[in-house]
C-alpha cells in the first residue's frame, strides 16, 4: 500500500520538478494518444513544442505569436493570483474581460475618424474602469451582503456574453459591413489601434503592460505591506484581522486590480490582434487564466512561464493540426492532460509517498 | 461584379477546364493545397462538404497533389495566424471556406504574394493572388420552397438564418417567394441563429419554430440539429443543407440542397498545375452542378415532386431564374417588372426582404 504523508513544509525539489515532469508525462501520454490517431507521435510532440520556437520557416512568425497569445493570459492571470491568495475568488474575469473590450472599443469609436493622441489613452482607461466596474458587483455584493464572489462573478460572464452579442448586432455594429454583425477594425483605425510597436516582435502595449504587471506584482508581494497583508489574509485569515487588516477593503482592492487588469487585456486584444468587437470575441482568455494562475502557483514569475507555456500549446497545437491533420479535438485533450499532470504531480509538493506496511484494522 | 456569362461558362467547370488565356506562369509538378474550415469535418454540412472537395481532389491529382486543412478555426485574431502559418509551412493554394474569413484572407495574401488565396462567398479581391467562389444556393432554396409551400399544413414555414448577410437573404427571399407560389397562405418566420455550426443555438431555433407551428423547417446553418429537432417534433419536415443529411431520410428530411465543391478544387488546383491560373470570382448554381439537389423522398407527394423537379430543371436549362418579376420588395416598392430577372450586382448587396415577409432584417 502506498499511503501519503503531509509534508511540513512542501518540497523544494519537487516544486521545481513537477512542471519539467508533468511536460515530459503529457509528451508520452500525448503521444500515446497521437499514435492511437496512426500519426508520428514524435513528429507532433516535435511540431507542438519545438517548431513555434525553432523551425526555420516558421519560427519568425510564431515566435511573436507567443506572445500576443500569451499577454492577455499573463495579464489576466496576475490581477486573479492576488485576489486567489487572499481567499478570493474572481472567476469572472471573462467578464470583465469582455466588458473591458467594449467600453475601450465604444470610446475609440466614438471619436471615429477623428485622430489625436489622446484617443488611445481614453480606451485604455475605459477599458480598465469597464473592468473594474463589473468586478465591484460582485465584490460590493460580497462585503455588503456577503454574496459568493465565485457565483456572482461566473454568472456576469453570461450577462457580459449577452451585452457582447448585443453590441456586435446593435449599438457599435459597422455601418458598412454589409450586414455581418461586428464592429468597425480598430486595428486599421490608427489613433484607436494597439499595433506592434516592434515589427517582427508581436509585442504590443498588452504585452509591455503584462511585463509590468508581472514585475509590479512580484515587488508588490515581496515588499509592499499590502502584499503582505494579502498572503496573510489567505492564510491565516483571524489573525490577518487582528493585525487590522480590513477584509472588506482587501475584497474591494483584490477584486478591483483584477477587473481592471483583465479589462486592460480586453481592451488590448479589441484594439490590436482582434481588431472588433464581435459575437466571438470572446476567445476564453478570461477562463483560461485561471488555469495560468494555479499553473504558476500564484507566483508572478511561474505565472509568466506558464502563460508563456500555455500560448506555446495553443500556437503549436494548432500547427500540429494542419500539419498532421490532427483533430482540433486532439489538441484540446492535449493541453488536458499537462493540466491533469501539473495538478495531480502537485500531490508531491505537499505530501510524501510512502510504502507502508499492511496494519490491522 | 459577376457577369451572367459565369453561369454559362461554369457549365465547363464539370470537365476540369481552365478559364481565360493562360498566362505566362510555368505550371507545377506538385501542389500543396491547403483548406481553412469553419466548423469541425463532422458537422454533416458545409464543412463536410468541402471537405468532400478536398477528398475528390486528392482523388483526381493522386501524387500531384498534398493537402493539409485545420477545423475550426474561428473568424476573427486566429484565422489570420493559421493563414499565415499555412502559407509559411509551404502551402502554394489556401481555400479558405467561410464568409467571416474575407478580411484575414486579403490580409494574409498581401503578405505573400506567391501563395494563391481562394475566398469562398466574398466579395473583396484586394490583390492579384485573391480569387473568390460562390455558389447560387438560392437556385436550390426555389426548390425546397416549391416543396415546403406546398406541404405545410399549418401554412408557417420557418427559416433559421445564420447572419443577416446578402448570401442568406437571397435564400430567405427566393425560399419565400416560391413557397408562395403554390400556396398564397403561407406565412414565413425568421430566427436569427448569428452562428454558422453551433448544434445547441440551431436546436434552440428549430424548437422556436415549432413551437410558433411551424411544420416546415430551412435552415442556413450548418449542422443536423435542425433536422434532428423536427425528428423529435414528429409533424415537422426539413431539408439537407450543405450536405445531404441523407441518415433523416425519407423524413423529416424530404429533400437537400447539397454543395459540391468538388470540381471547382480539381479545377483551380489543376489551373495552377498545369500553369494557367488566373485571379477570378466564380458563381455557379445549379446549371454547373455546383449546387445539387439530393433524393427529393417518397414522404413529397408525387405532383408537389414532380413542380420542385420541374424548377431544378429550368434552372438547369437556364430557362428560369429564382428571381423573375414581377417582384415587390417588403415596403410594397418595386423591384423587377413583370419578367425582368435581378442582375448579379443586386442579389449579390441584397438586403431587402420581398413582399410578404413579416420578418426583419436585423439593422
Amino acid at each position: 500500500m502506498i499511503r501519503l504523508e503531509k509534508r511540513p513544509t512542501p518540497s523544494r525539489f519537487w516544486v521545481g520538478a513537477t512542471p519539467v515532469i508533468a511536460v515530459i508525462l503529457t509528451m508520452i501520454a500525448g503521444g500515446i494518444m497521437f499514435a492511437a490517431l496512426g500519426k508520428n507521435p514524435f513528429e507532433a510532440i516535435r511540431i507542438i513544442f519545438w517548431d513555434p520556437l525553432f523551425d526555420p520557416n516558421l519560427s519568425s512568425y510564431s515566435r511573436p505569436q507567443l506572445l500576443v497569445k500569451a499577454g492577455p493570459l499573463i495579464l489576466i492571470a496576475i490581477g486573479l493570483s492576488l485576489g486567489f491568495r487572499a481567499g478570493i475568488w474572481n472567476i469572472g474575469a471573462e467578464g470583465q474581460y469582455i466588458i473591458g473590450a467594449i467600453c475601450g472599443a465604444a470610446v475609440g469609436l466614438a471619436f471615429y475618424p477623428a485622430a489625436g493622441w489622446y484617443i488611445f489613452p481614453l480606451m485604455v482607461v475605459a477599458g480598465a474602469l469597464g473592468g473594474i466596474v463589473w468586478a465591484m458587483i460582485p465584490a460590493l455584493l460580497r462585503t455588503f451582503f456577503n454574496t459568493s464572489e465565485i457565483l456572482v462573478s461566473l454568472l456576469l460572464v453570461y450577462v457580459a456574453q449577452a451585452l457582447l452579442a448585443s453590441m456586435a448586432l446593435g449599438a457599435l455594429r459597422n455601418p458598412q459591413g454589409g450586414g455581418f454583425p461586428g464592429s468597425r477594425n480598430l486595428a486599421q483605425y490608427p489613433a484607436a489601434s494597439n499595433p506592434e510597436l516592434f515589427a517582427g516582435t508581436g509585442i504590443h502595449w498588452g504585452v509591455i503592460v503584462a511585463f509590468v504587471a508581472v514585475i509590479a506584482a512580484y515587488v508588490m508581494l515581496q515588499r509592499h505591506i499590502l502584499g503582505f497583508n494579502i498572503k496573510l489574509t489567505g492564510q491565516a485569515p483571524r489573525a490577518a484581522k487582528f493585525s487590522g487588516v480590513s477584509p472588506m477593503a482587501l475584497v474591494l482592492i483584490c477584486m478591483g486590480t483584477s477587473g481592471a487588469l483583465a479589462g486592460l487585456a480586453g481592451l488590448f486584444e479589441v484594439a490590436g490582434p482582434s481588431g472588433k468587437i464581435s459575437i466571438d470575441f470572446a476567445s476564453g482568455y478570461g477562463f483560461t487564466a485561471i488555469i495560468v494562475a494555479f499553473l504558476g502557483r500564484l507566483n508572478p514569475i511561474g505565472i509568466l512561464l506558464a502563460g508563456l507555456l500555455m500560448a506555446l500549446t495553443y500556437i503549436g497545437g494548432e500547427l500540429a493540426q494542419f500539419m498532421l491533420g490532427l483533430p482540433k479535438a486532439s489538441i484540446q485533450a492535449f493541453q488536458g492532460m499537462l493540466l491533469f499532470f501539473l495538478l495531480a504531480l502537485d500531490l508531491l509538493s505537499n505530501y510524501r509517498p510512502r510504502l507502508a506496511k499492511r496494519e490491522a484494522a | 461584379m459577376f457577369r451572367r456569362t459565369l453561369l454559362a461558362t461554369s457549365a465547363a467547370i464539370g470537365l476540369g477546364l481552365a478559364f481565360g488565356a493562360p498566362v505566362a506562369a510555368a505550371g507545377m509538378d506538385k501542389v500543396k493545397a491547403c483548406f481553412v474550415y469553419v466548423g469541425p469535418i463532422g458537422d454533416g454540412g458545409w464543412t463536410f462538404q468541402h471537405d468532400q472537395g478536398r477528398l475528390a481532389a486528392v482523388e483526381k491529382f493522386g501524387d500531384k497533389l498534398e493537402t493539409m486543412y485545420q477545423e475550426s478555426v474561428p473568424e476573427g485574431a486566429d484565422a489570420e495566424r493559421v493563414l499565415t502559418q499555412m502559407a509559411l509551412s509551404g502551402c502554394n493554394i489556401i481555400f479558405t471556406t467561410s464568409f467571416g474569413y474575407m478580411d484575414p484572407t486579403n490580409t494574409v495574401a498581401a503578405k505573400f504574394p506567391n501563395v494563391k488565396f481562394e475566398h469562398a462567398t466574398g466579395y473583396k479581391r484586394e490583390h492579384a493572388n485573391v480569387s473568390t467562389y460562390d455558389a447560387r444556393f438560392y437556385e436550390g432554396r426555389a426548390v425546397i420552397g416549391t416543396i415546403a409551400g406546398s406541404m405545410t399544413k399549418s401554412n408557417k414555414i420557418g427559416y433559421i438564418g445564420s447572419f443577416p448577410i446578402p448570401e442568406v437573404i437571397q435564400g430567405i427571399n427566393s425560399y419565400f417567394i416560391h413557397a408562395r407560389k403554390v400556396n398564397p397562405a403561407v406565412e414565413l418566420s425568421v430566427v436569427w441563429a448569428y452562428t454558422w455550426f453551433d448544434p445547441a443555438k440551431e436546436a434552440d431555433a428549430a424548437k422556436a419554430l415549432i413551437e410558433q407551428g411551424v411544420d416546415v423547417i430551412a435552415a442556413h446553418t450548418d449542422s443536423t440539429a435542425p433536422l434532428a429537432e423536427a425528428q423529435k417534433a414528429g409533424n415537422v419536415i426539413g431539408f439537407g443543407q450543405a450536405s445531404d443529411m441523407a441518415a433523416y431520410k425519407p423524413s423529416p428530411r424530404v429533400a437537400s440542397i447539397i454543395d459540391n465543391w468538388g470540381p471547382y478544387y480539381i479545377e483551380r488546383i489543376g489551373a495552377l498545375l498545369d500553369g494557367t491560373y488566373e485571379q477570378k470570382a466564380t458563381w455557379a448554381g445549379i446549371p454547373g452542378g455546383e449546387v445539387l439537389i439530393g433524393e427529393i423522398t417518397e414522404a413529397v407527394p408525387a405532383d408537389v415532386k414532380a413542380a420542385a423537379e420541374k424548377i431544378r430543371d429550368d434552372i438547369a436549362a437556364g430557362t428560369y431564374h429564382p428571381f423573375t418579376g414581377p417582384l415587390k420588395k417588403q415596403d410594397g416598392s418595386d423591384w423587377l417588372k413583370d419578367g425582368e430577372v435581378a442582375d448579379d450586382g443586386t442579389l449579390a448587396g441584397m438586403m431587402f426582404f420581398v413582399e410578404g415577409i413579416k420578418a426583419d432584417i436585423p439593422k
